[in-house]
């Protein structure tokens, strides 16, 4: 299933992909502090399932980047009694799919002990995993469960969706107090960009405006920021301008970002790589209404994938997708 | 490595000598009485304190699901011996003999016990969830299982370190068929980790009758397959309690990986407050309880001599007065105020969210 791929040389030094944004984002929480250390199956000589950790264990050794037995909640719990020790670790779970049989450690342990400590423990681990669809992989490894995290007080759930993002994200997870679920979409990984020289650290507490426009909000955020960006463009040329802004936190919610967005265009399309029903879509859309309903000028619009097990042929599977065309087809919906 | 012995009887163990001679009493005692003096007064704590919760229960002073560890308080004080202050212990929601044990005062587990700020968890946890961060006590664990990959992961912490520390695991044998036992026990063995698992096998499952949960019974047989030094021990005798937690840590502490105690005990009540005990013959109950933990230790001291009447009663009325102490002070606590609903959920100041 991977994608093993050397870290490629570029000509420009600011030019890089997701997943090399993402691994010099592990190698830096490595070499900056001794507590960190990073754990999964595969992490270590495979050099991490989807490549990500290529090479970090030739450079910090089986201690630091260790690879684990195919047993998700005893290696997710291991991560949460590390942090409860004061170790920072990083896990990686394959894919969010798989994270359902360490659920019971993510909510019942690192989601619940400093509530049910009276304060006295706090988990700061970070728990990192794929998610998505877009690469034929069918149901047990495309998903996006990221909203049922979302739903869970005691969690930070993170969705970069830039290399800025792939690159910094991780060092203001690991200064987190709380566990972290950090998503990383699996259609981005190949995805090349060029890093912001200026930025050096980021705000996980902000969403970012990804482009600016008047007639309507888009709200994405993972894989579907990209998506939302191709319809916001293509939409400039019928002459609506769509305002893109990625959620890049899913918990706690940004709403002052959005909602404030939603506030001067009066218009918004939810964008949720998840499925409708209950979904983080379902969450945004009602904050929007509860904080700027006289200010909408249409309902809400959500474009979500549908409601089905994510199917294997290629068809099939970009039907059940958000995709630029609804996206745009809701901006049209809405009357911008 | 130690095998574990073979045998899958459920019956109560034969009735034994007392296993240490002693000396008749004299004004000085010996060390080693001195010693099955504090075994004694610290069984006798946490018997006396959950029949003081029993009647606090019927008296809807404290709710929640309580379990009551009354007839293995020797697995809890026994294992206690061997372990100090470095290390870690994780428990289940059976815990108030392990958090006794462990010394969180009695105070903080009756106020905890009642809901108070004063509590051990500040009121919000309850029974099924102690904690005491300063004594390394992490829960209270009431996903049966649940507790054990923390366990893996404070000891790997450990070992990083390299600190000689040990992190204690106690479970029951209902969590020796979880998943999360056998990942955890393959994954401390793999990688050679400091845990202490204590299997304490009280023959049930709730209401499930070990044969009738698990295809092969001997359970530390089953633990030494994951290659580390495993061992049944009669839970019955705080001595064999000790004598083998003081082995099995002593290995630890030297470097020999995981250890697995499987403590043959049983608990004496029902498996809550809401369990009508059906489940098993009283005969049973009865066998059992003739092998008495707390009953039996004090009938070997006076047997050798070390004990009489009047040491103790006054025993008893040190532990009594110990526990009115903690139920006046749980009651007069003061509760959480409703505003203060949203601490902790969070390590940020600012943590209320929308």
């Amino acid at each position: 299933m991977s994608t093993r791929t050397r870290p490629r040389a570029h000509p420009d030094d600011d030019t890089t992909t997701y997943r090399e944004a993402l691994r010099a984002g592990l190698r830096d929480a490595l070499a900056s502090d001794d507590r960190v250390f990073l754990m999964g199956e595969d992490v270590g000589r495979y050099g991490g399932c989807f490549g990500v950790s290529l090479g970090l264990l030739e450079e910090f050794g089986p201690d630091r980047v260790r690879d684990t037995p195919l047993s998700e909640s005893a290696f997710v719990g291991a991560g949460i009694g590390a942090a409860l020790a004061g170790m920072r670790p990083v896990v990686e779970i394959m894919t969010v799919n798989f994270s359902l049989l360490a659920l019971d450690q993510i909510l019942n342990n690192a989601a619940t002990l400093r509530h049910m400590s009276g304060g006295q423990l706090g988990v700061p681990l970070v728990i990192r995993m794929t998610t998505g669809a877009g690469r034929q992989l069918a149901a047990q490894h495309s998903h996006s469960l990221e909203g049922w995290y979302a739903h869970v007080p005691g969690l930070r759930v993170l969705a970069p969706a830039t290399v800025d993002d792939a690159r910094h994200m991780l060092s203001a997870a690991l200064a987190d107090p709380d566990p972290v679920m950090f998503f990383e979409h699996g259609s981005l990984y190949n995805a090349a960009g060029t890093l912001d020289p200026a930025i050096h650290q980021v705000d996980l507490d902000r969403a970012a405006v990804r482009r600016e426009g008047t007639d309507v909000t888009v709200v994405a955020y993972g894989g579907c920021v990209s998506k939302a960006l191709e319809a916001a463009e293509e939409l400039a040329g019928e002459g609506i301008s769509a305002e893109v802004v990625d959620l890049r936190t899913l918990r706690p919610l940004d709403d002052a970002t959005f909602v404030g967005s939603v506030r001067r265009t009066h218009r918004a399309v939810v964008v949720d790589e998840g499925w409708r029903s209950g979904s983080l879509s379902a969450e945004i859309e009602s904050r929007i209404c509860e904080q700027a309903f006289f200010e909408l000028d249409a309902p809400v619009e959500r474009v979500c994938s549908a409601e089905v097990p994510i199917p294997y042929a290629r068809r099939l599977e970009e039907a059940a997708l958000p995709q630029p065309a609804g996206i745009v087809a809701a901006a049209r919906r809405v009357g911008s | 490595m130690a095998t574990a012995h073979g045998g899958t009887s459920a019956g109560p163990p034969k009735a034994k000598r007392p296993r240490r001679a002693h000396g008749p009493t004299t004004p000085s005692r010996t060390p080693a009485a001195t010693h099955d003096l504090d075994l004694l007064r610290q069984m006798l704590l946490i018997r006396r304190f959950e029949e003081r919760c029993v009647e606090l229960y019927s008296a809807a002073a404290i709710r929640g699901f309580v379990h009551l560890y009354i007839g293995e308080e020797a697995v809890a004080v026994g294992v206690h011996q061997a372990l100090d202050e470095r290390d870690a212990v994780v428990s289940t929601y059976r815990e108030h003999g392990h958090a006794l044990a462990r010394g969180i005062p009695p105070e903080a587990v009756m106020a905890e016990m009642y809901g108070k700020t004063t509590g051990c968890s500040h009121g919000r946890g309850g029974s099924m969830h102690l904690f005491d961060a300063d004594r390394r006590f992490y829960g209270g664990n009431a996903i049966v299982g649940g507790g054990l990959p923390l366990a893996a992961g404070l000891a790997l912490a450990d070992r990083l370190r390299g600190e000689s520390r040990v992190t204690c695991c106690f479970f029951g044998d209902g969590a020796f068929a979880e998943g999360e036992f056998h990942e955890t026990a393959n994954l401390a063995a793999l990688w050679g980790l400091p845990v202490l698992f204590v299997c304490e096998n009280n023959l049930y499952a709730m209401g499930t009758a070990l044969a009738r949960e698990h295809a092969q019974t001997d359970l530390a047989m089953r633990a030494a397959s994951y290659g580390m030094a495993a061992w049944a021990v009669d839970g019955m005798d705080v001595h064999a309690v000790e004598k083998a937690a003081r082995g099995a840590i002593e290995s630890m502490r030297a470097g020999s990986g995981p250890h697995f105690l499987e403590m043959r005990t049983y608990r004496f009540r029902a498996h809550s407050m809401y369990d009508p005990d059906r489940y098993r013959p009283k005969d049973e109950v009865e066998g059992w309880k003739r092998h008495d933990p707390v009953t039996g230790l004090a009938d070997g001291m006076r047997t050798a001599g070390v004990l009489d009447a009047a040491a103790l009663d006054d025993l008893e009325h040190q532990v009594s007065a110990e526990i009115d102490h903690a139920v006046r002070a749980a009651e007069q606590a003061p509760e959480e105020p409703a505003e203060d609903l949203l601490l902790h959920v969070t390590g940020r100041p600012e943590e209320a969210e929308a």
